[in-house]
Parts: structure tokens; C-alpha cells; sequence
């Protein structure tokens, strides 16, 4: 069943093409790729995507919702996760904070019943606090709970944008170059840990990378973009081989 | 649980001691020092309403004064006599619907707030998705703008004459009771997932929005909120000085309260509170600076405008040296009354951070 | 209204549209480089003005060698200000920046009370500036032809400097990409310097011929015409010079025909540029003239 679908997506800023419509078709419990040299656009498709772009041309569907030109908050709300490129965590914020801000849309309370802490506004919140720190359990950062993000390690960092991601309940989970930074050691334990997170939490998962490594291991499909163009699709075996993709990276193998 | 429950009793003592204080210096304090007392108190809640929208939610807002003198106005047609306003309204009579009204404070309090609650919504619903500078600037503007249309509408405000004989409503149980409730009605909100929310606004917006946050929303939230308190305060103030005109609420009277809130910390409840009071109270006590001195053997003359020179001077240095201000985005906590040895050394260990 | 009135209105216009103009260009440039908004710019404005005051009333220098100096000093002191005031935070949060700015502001315009004192001073006029013409049924003060004549001989200045000149050209890089400039070996901070310094310079300018024009000065007298050429500024379209001068007459121009076609509204005159502003900003946040930037995600 198809759970994410982009129709030609194009994005134009200007006169330069970021992104020349992109076909995406996810079906459920996937983990695909989206590869490309650094320009390529695949941060472009991300924010298309969830929100942050409105596409120029095309149209986006969700679990057969149209989700073309909805705002980001409205998309993260039907199910679409993202991590960024750059981290984009709340410094001020503890780890656990983090991660209950992105509970809070579900919690389905208002600003009156919170300040004076209705019983049903405790019980939510009191339920969310648990689920955050499962979370956090799951990723191994429960210990870190109560400190302040920025003072995590860079790795840890990831692993904190991830649970807060998983923290929206999502079915698709974006990752944006999830890998960067990482030695081959956190590599590997990265890919296993991604499937374990499609495994337990049941999402569908695309997935930026240049980590040639970590994208043939763990993904069973890849896109590659280049200029913006997608110029070959298929699983790791295809894509490895192809001239095109080789010409495009001119061989980068982590 | 315990801990909490604890910790509740303590503050709820604290409470009650503070209210005892309140009772006991109204009566020994004089006139004079009692309107300084409620003066901190009435910067408190400003200082609060202004710290919930930038200091919390990062929003630069400059108009708090509008709203400040939307709430102010407010109050006063409301609660003065229809003689008063007769007098007052001497040049072009008031608006015959406000003729007549006579209100108790308290309803007219809340109105006050209610009145800038919506100024505020309508202000911020284009304004508030404008990035930073812009806001500031509209902000400021719309403060402006509010400013010269109350100095122009002569038969609701009476212009650039002002209005004078406010009845004098504001006591301490009043200035302070608000602040107190303001305080808690802070803490719960900060600690609650809107304030997380409110927070991760500031932090990073991108990422907020990205996590189910609707940015609009929460925004016009802390912004309504924020200004429904700036209304509050500027009433009580009203009620305090008796008097009120337009120029009252021009862009210093934002200026001092953003003062108070950097030099409490941008962030930090505890900061604004003790920042209002020390400032106000500095406020008054520097004003010898403008007057002159009588030390009995010598006179040193005062020159006017520099009182406003040190606090400004003072601003520049907190912001250049100590950005965070005092308490930066740190609370008060029970901890550190509870077990003083541990903050001191952890303080200590911590000061280069 | 008859034809004569109008044109003297429009003289009028042209006139205080100059003045904003030259300190709207200090706005504009400024931003443009640290997207920052110069509170302090209007009373740097002040400043100059009261420089050329203070020249010619206690040291009795002739106009020319007052409104020199004026410019000069004040270049000077605008440099200082971004020195003390600013370069501090170039790496804090924006706010900070900001916070900066107001306090300057308020600082610079309350040693203005403390040492200039709060009553009104009168500017001395030369006689040169105040032969009356009459052209027509309009009659012209010298002043408000020298006002836009000066303006223009200097912005052409400043437009072949920003277009012609290897420092112009940093200029214009600086403000386009800070980081990628300063990789290409520009000395950012000397860009900056010179920025403000030019920013400062105009404002001076605009700062004796408004006293020529509007000869009462008070040390709040920047207040107001610094928030009013900042939102000139944005009109124009932020960054963008000929932005801020289009900006600059288009506040002017307006300012003076809403209180000529409409003087029930005189009192609101204040007001004009604010609500220009608020619909600047839903309209085209981007202003006129200038272009809609992407944030990268």
C-alpha cells in the first residue's frame, strides 16, 4: 500500500531548478533511499515534502490525503517525521524536552486547562512524560534525560532528533543524512538501528545519505538525483552498477 | 510526589508570610514609599507579560505600551464617575455610550485586559509572521500609532489632555496580589507543554513548526496573553498615579520594561521579579541624580536627563557584558534555601559556563 | 485647493522627502550588511545637528566650516558607536543586537538632555538659506531648493561609490553574503566601518539641512524622523539604496499632502508612516524595490 506519493514535484526558485519532477512512490514498511551529489536537491524534496516549500508544480499525497502546499505543522500532524541536514535542536531545551514538545500536538488540551491543571490535562501530560522517556530508553538516552541538549555529544544529538521525530507519531520518517559525522562503527550500529526503529514503530522510512555504506545496507530502494534530475531508481544492486550514478559521484565510497 | 508536595507547603508559606509583609508595611510605610511598593509590584506584571512574549516565545515585541494604554483607558472610562468625566471632558464631551458607566474595579480590571487581549489579536494576526525585525518595528509602530490615535480621539480619550482623577483603587493587595497571580499563573504556564512549546518557538522555529507545532497559533497565543497583562498593568498603574495622558505610554515606557526584563534575564520569571523590584525602587532613589543634592555643606547641582543616562549606560553594560542578565533562564528553586551548600558549589563549578 | 497651493505643497514634499531620503540610505545600508536595525541612527542625526550648532553659536565658525565639521565629527561618531555598541554582539543572538541598539538610542538621547539641556534651541540660519523666490504663484525658500538639489549631488556620489568603486563592490558583497565574503579576502570589518561612517556622514547631512529647514532643535528630535526613514527603508525595500530614497520621498511627499488634502487628519500625520508600514509589510514585506529572499532549511 502506498503511504507517500509525489507526482512530478518541481521546484524552481527563480530562474534555477532546485528539483525537476521527482516520482516518489513509498509503499508501507519500506526503507528507501535518496542519494545524489551535494546540490543535488534532496534536501529540496524534503521540504517539499513536509511543508517548508510549496512546490512549484506537482502534487504530494499522504496515505491518499493531497498534501500539497499544507503548512508543516499540518503535515507532521497526518504522520510525516523529519530529521534536519543541520541539527535543529532546542539548545535551551533538556533531552527530554526535546522530545515531549513534539508530543504536544497530541495531546489535544488547551492553554486554559494546562495552566490550572485540570485532572484530564495531568493524566495526558503525565502519559506523554511516560512515552517520552520510553523513547528515549529505546534510543539509550534516558540517562541523559534532564540534561541540556547542546551538551550531548554530536552523535547523541542525532540519536535525540530521532526520538523526538518518533516522538510525533509518525508513519513516515524523513532522515535527513542521519549518518553525518559518524565513524564506521556508529555507522553500522546506525543501520541497525534504523531498521529496528521501522521494526518497532512501524514507519516507513526515507531516507538522505551519503554514506554509501549505510545506504546499501539498509535501504531496499533508492532514488538518485543529480541536478535536481532523478537519473536512476532501483534497488542496491541496480544502482551500484549504473553508469550514470557512477559518472554523477565520480566514485565516492565511504 | 513528596518532594513536590514539599515543596508546594514551603511556597504556600512563603505566600502567607509575604502577605503579612504586605499588611504590616501598609501600615508603617508612608504615602511616598507605599507607591513604590506598588509601583514594583504593577512592574512585575508588565515585566511578566513582556518576558512571556520575548523572553519565552522570542518574539521581539516593542508595542507593549500600546496595549499598556489600551488597558489604562480602559479602566478609567470605566471607573470614573459620570461627574468626573464630565469634568474632565471639558472641551469636547465624552462619547455619550460611556456617559454614564460606572464600573467597580474589579470587572473593569479584567475588561482592561480584555480590551488589550484584543487589541493584541488584531495586531498580531498580521504582525506576528513577520521575522524578527519587522516585528520589533511594527510592533513599535502599532504602539506608536495606538499612542497618537488616542491623542486624537478627544470625545473617547480626551486627547492630549489626558484624564485626571482616576479613582485611586490601586493598593497593595491590588499591585502585589495581581503580581502574584501573574507569577503563578507564569509558572504553571511555562512548566506546561505549551510553554515547552512556547519555547521551542524561540529555540528554533523551523524545527517547532517541523514537530507539529503550529506556529501561528502558539504565537498569537503568548502574544494575546502577553498583552491581555500589559492591559492589567497599565490599568492598576493608571489607578496608582490617578492620572493618565498619551504621552504616559509612548516608546520609554516600553523601553523601561525591557529594561527590567534583560536585566532580570530574558527568560527567567525569578529575574523579572526581582529586576522590577530593584529597578523600580533604583528608579526612584536615582532620581536625585536630576535634582540637586542638599548634603547640608555642599549643594551638588542635579542635571536633568541623567538618571535616564545611567539606566540606559546601565543597559548597554548587562547586555555587552552579561547578556543573560541576572538570573539568565534560571528559576528560583526551594533547592536553594533547602540545601544552600550544594547550589554554591555547583554555582561555583558552573561560573564559566 | 488651487494650483499654486498644491505645488508649494509639493515643494514641501520634495523637500522633507530629501531629508528622510539621506537618512533613510544610512538605514538601508546598515541592514543590508548586518541585518541590523540602527536605533541610534535618527539620534546620530541629532548629534550632527547639534555639532554644527554648537560650531557655529560657541566657536563662531562660519556655516560652511560648521556643517563640515558636523559631517566629519559625526562620521566619526557613528563609527564609534557600531565599535562600542555593536561589533561586541556580531556573534549573539539577534536580540542581543537589537537590545544594543535601543539602549544606544536612548543613551545618545538622554546625554543629548544632559548636555545640551531639553529646551529648544534655535539654529542659526545664513541668509543664504533663506532668500525667498517666486515662481509663479509659489513662493520658494532657497533652503527647499538647495534641500533636494544637495541631496541628489550626493547620492550620485554615493551611487557611483557602491557601483564603480573596488570598495563599492565589497560593499555590495558584504551585504549579499557576509561569510562568502569574507572568504574572498574582503576585511569585513573595514566594510563595516566604512558603512556606517558613510550612513553617518548622510545622516549628518540631513541633519544641518533639517535645521536650515525645521531650525528648532530638541534632543529628541531624531526620535521620530529615525523610526519614520528606518520604515522609509522598508518601503523602499530593505538593503536596496534607490529603495530607500524612493522610500524617503514617498513618506515625505505623503506626509505632507495627507495634511494638505486632508487637515481634519493633521494630528495622525505621525501616523502615516506607521500604517505605510503595516501595509508594506502584508503587501510586499519585501518593499518595492526589492526581492523575496528563501531561508535555507
Amino acid at each position: 500500500m502506498t503511504v507517500l506519493k509525489t507526482d512530478n514535484i518541481t521546484m524552481r526558485f527563480g530562474g534555477l531548478t532546485a528539483v525537476s519532477e521527482f516520482n516518489l512512490d513509498m509503499k508501507e514498511g519500506e526503507i528507501v533511499g535518496l542519494i545524489g551529489p551535494n546540490g543535488a536537491g534532496k534536501t529540496t524534496c524534503f521540504n517539499m515534502i513536509t511543508g517548508v516549500y510549496k512546490p512549484t508544480e506537482g502534487g504530494i499525497e499522504c496515505m491518499g490525503v493531497d498534501i500539497t502546499g499544507m503548512k508543516p505543522h499540518e503535515i507532521t500532524k497526518l504522520g510525516i517525521a523529519r530529521t534536519f541536514q543541520n541539527i535543529r535542536l532546542f539548545k535551551d531545551l533538556s533531552v527530554l524536552d526535546n522530545v515531549m514538545v513534539a508530543g504536544h500536538m497530541r495531546l489535544d488540551s488547551n492553554m486554559f486547562s494546562s495552566i490550572i491543571r485540570t485532572p484530564d490535562y495531568v493524566r495526558k501530560e503525565n502519559a506523554m512524560y511516560e512515552k517520552s522517556m520510553k523513547l528515549l530508553k529505546e534510543v539509550g538516552l534516558e540517562k541523559e534525560a534532564d540534561e541540556v541538549s547542546t551538551s550531548l555529544p554530536y552523535g547523541k544529538q542525532r540519536r535525540l532528533e530521532i526520538a523526538r521525530a518518533l516522538a510525533t507519531e509518525p508513519k513516515i520518517l524523513l532522515l535527513d543524512e542521519p549518518a553525518a559525522g559518524m565513524n564506521p562503527q556508529e555507522s553500522i550500529e546506525l543501520m541497525d538501528f534504523i531498521h529496528d526503529v521501522r521494526d518497532k514503530f512501524k514507519v516507513s522510512i526515507l531516507m538522505i545519505e551519503h554514506h554509501m555504506q549505510v545506504i546499501m545496507g539498509v535501504c531496499e530502494r533508492i532514488y538518485v538525483l543529480d541536478y535536481g534530475v532523478t537519473i536512476a531508481q532501483g534497488n542496491p544492486r541496480e544502482i551500484q552498477n549504473n553508469q550514470k550514478v557512477i559518472e554523477a559521484y565520480l566514485g565516492v565510497d565511504e | 510526589m513528596k518532594k513536590n508536595t514539599k515543596k508546594n507547603i514551603m511556597s504556600l508559606i512563603a505566600l502567607v508570610l509575604f502577605l503579612g509583609f504586605l499588611t504590616i508595611a501598609d501600615r508603617i510605610f508612608d504615602s511616598y514609599q507605599m507607591r513604590i511598593i506598588n509601583l514594583a509590584g504593577i512592574y512585575v506584571t508588565l515585566g511578566l507579560g513582556l518576558n512571556l512574549i520575548n523572553g519565552f516565545t522570542g518574539l521581539f515585541s516593542l508595542g507593549h505600551a500600546g496595549f499598556m494604554a489600551v488597558g489604562a483607558y480602559t479602566s478609567a472610562i470605566l471607573t470614573m464617575s459620570p461627574e468626573l468625566k464630565q469634568m474632565n471632558f471639558f472641551l469636547k464631551p465624552i462619547a455619550p455610550i460611556f456617559a454614564n458607566v460606572e464600573w467597580p474595579f474589579f470587572p473593569a480590571l479584567l475588561m482592561a485586559g480584555l480590551m488589550a487581549a484584543i487589541a493584541g489579536a488584531l495586531i498580531g494576526a498580521p504582525v506576528l509572521r513577520l521575522n524578527d525585525d519587522y516585528l520589533a518595528i511594527a510592533t513599535l509602530g502599532f504602539g506608536e500609532i495606538i499612542r497618537i490615535i488616542f491623542t486624537n480621539t478627544q470625545t473617547l480619550t480626551n486627547g492630549a489632555l489626558g484624564l485626571k482623577g482616576l479613582p485611586n483603587f490601586t493598593n497593595v493587595y491590588w499591585s502585589w496580589g495581581t503580581a502574584v497571580v501573574m507569577v503563578i499563573v507564569m509558572v504553571l504556564l511555562i512548566k506546561s507543554s505549551y510553554g515547552r512549546a512556547f519555547k521551542a518557538i524561540r529555540e528554533n522555529e523551523i524545527a517547532a513548526e517541523a514537530m507539529g507545532v503550529s506556529l501561528f497559533k502558539h504565537k498569537m497565543m503568548s502574544f494575546v496573553l502577553g498583552s491581555f497583562m500589559a492591559g492589567v498593568g497599565g490599568a492598576l498603574l493608571g489607578h496608582l498615579m490617578g492620572t493618565i495622558d498619551p504621552l504616559m505610554f509612548r516608546f520609554l515606557m516600553t523601553f523601561n520594561i525591557v529594561l527590567i526584563v534583560v536585566l532580570g534575564g530574558i527568560g527567567s520569571i525569578t529575574g523579572t521579579v526581582i529586576s522590577a523590584v530593584v529597578v523600580t525602587v533604583m528608579l526612584e532613589v536615582l532620581r536625585f541624580l536630576d535634582g540637586s543634592m542638599d548634603f547640608g555643606f555642599i549643594q551638588i547641582e542635579g542635571i536633568p536627563g541623567m538618571r535616564m543616562v545611567v539606566f540606559s549606560a546601565l543597559l548597554m553594560i548587562v547586555i555587552l557584558f552579561y547578556q543573560r542578565g541576572l538570573m539568565g533562564t534560571n528559576e528560583f528553586r526551594w533547592e536553594w534555601v533547602t540545601n544552600p551548600k550544594e547550589t554554591i558549589t555547583t554555582a561555583w563549578k558552573n561560573r564559566k559556563a | 485647493m488651487s494650483i499654486q497651493t498644491f505645488m508649494q505643497h509639493m515643494v514641501n514634499g520634495i523637500s522633507l522627502g530629501s531629508l528622510y531620503a539621506l537618512l533613510a540610505i544610512g538605514y538601508t545600508m546598515v541592514y543590508g550588511i548586518l541585518r541590523l536595525i540602527n536605533f541610534a541612527h535618527g539620534d546620530i542625526f541629532m548629534i550632527g545637528t547639534y555639532i554644527a550648532f554648537y560650531s557655529m553659536t560657541a566657536f563662531f565658525l562660519p556655516w560652511w566650516a560648521a556643517f563640515a565639521l558636523a559631517l566629519v565629527l559625526t562620521a566619526l561618531f557613528g563609527i564609534i558607536v557600531e565599535r562600542l555598541a555593536y561589533r561586541p554582539l556580531r556573534n549573539s543572538p539577534r536580540i542581543s543586537i537589537m537590545i544594543s541598539a535601543i539602549g544606544a538610542s536612548f543613551l545618545i538621547q538622554n546625554l543629548g538632555i544632559v548636555l545640551f539641556g531639553g529646551r529648544p534651541k534655535a539654529f542659526p540660519i545664513d541668509p543664504i538659506f533663506a532668500k525667498i523666490f517666486k515662481f509663479g504663484g509659489v513662493s520658494v525658500v532657497s533652503i527647499q531648493l538647495i534641500i533636494p538639489v544637495v541631496t541628489l549631488i550626493f547620492l550620485a556620489m554615493l551611487v557611483y561609490i557602491v557601483n564603480n568603486t573596488k570598495t563599492g563592490m565589497a560593499m555590495r558583497a558584504v551585504s549579499k553574503d557576509y561569510e562568502a565574503a569574507r572568504l574572498m579576502g574582503i576585511d569585513v570589518d573595514v566594510i563595516i566601518t566604512f558603512t556606517f561612517g558613510v550612513g553617518s556622514f548622510l545622516a549628518a547631512l540631513g541633519g544641518v539641512l533639517w535645521g536650515l529647514k525645521y531650525p528648532q532643535l530638541i534632543p529628541l528630535m531624531g526620535m521620530m524622523p529615525g523610526l519614520k526613514c528606518f520604515i522609509a527603508a522598508v518601503v523602499g525595500g530593505i538593503g536596496s539604496i534607490k529603495g530607500a530614497v524612493v522610500g524617503g520621498f514617498i513618506l515625505g511627499l505623503g506626509e505632507i499632502l495627507i495634511v494638505a488634502l486632508l487637515p481634519s487628519l493633521t494630528g495622525f500625520r505621525d501616523a502615516f508612516a506607521f500604517v505605510l508600514l503595516i501595509v508594506i509589510l502584508l503587501v510586499k514585506p519585501s518593499g518595492l524595490m526589492g526581492k523575496t529572499t528563501t531561508e535555507k532549511v
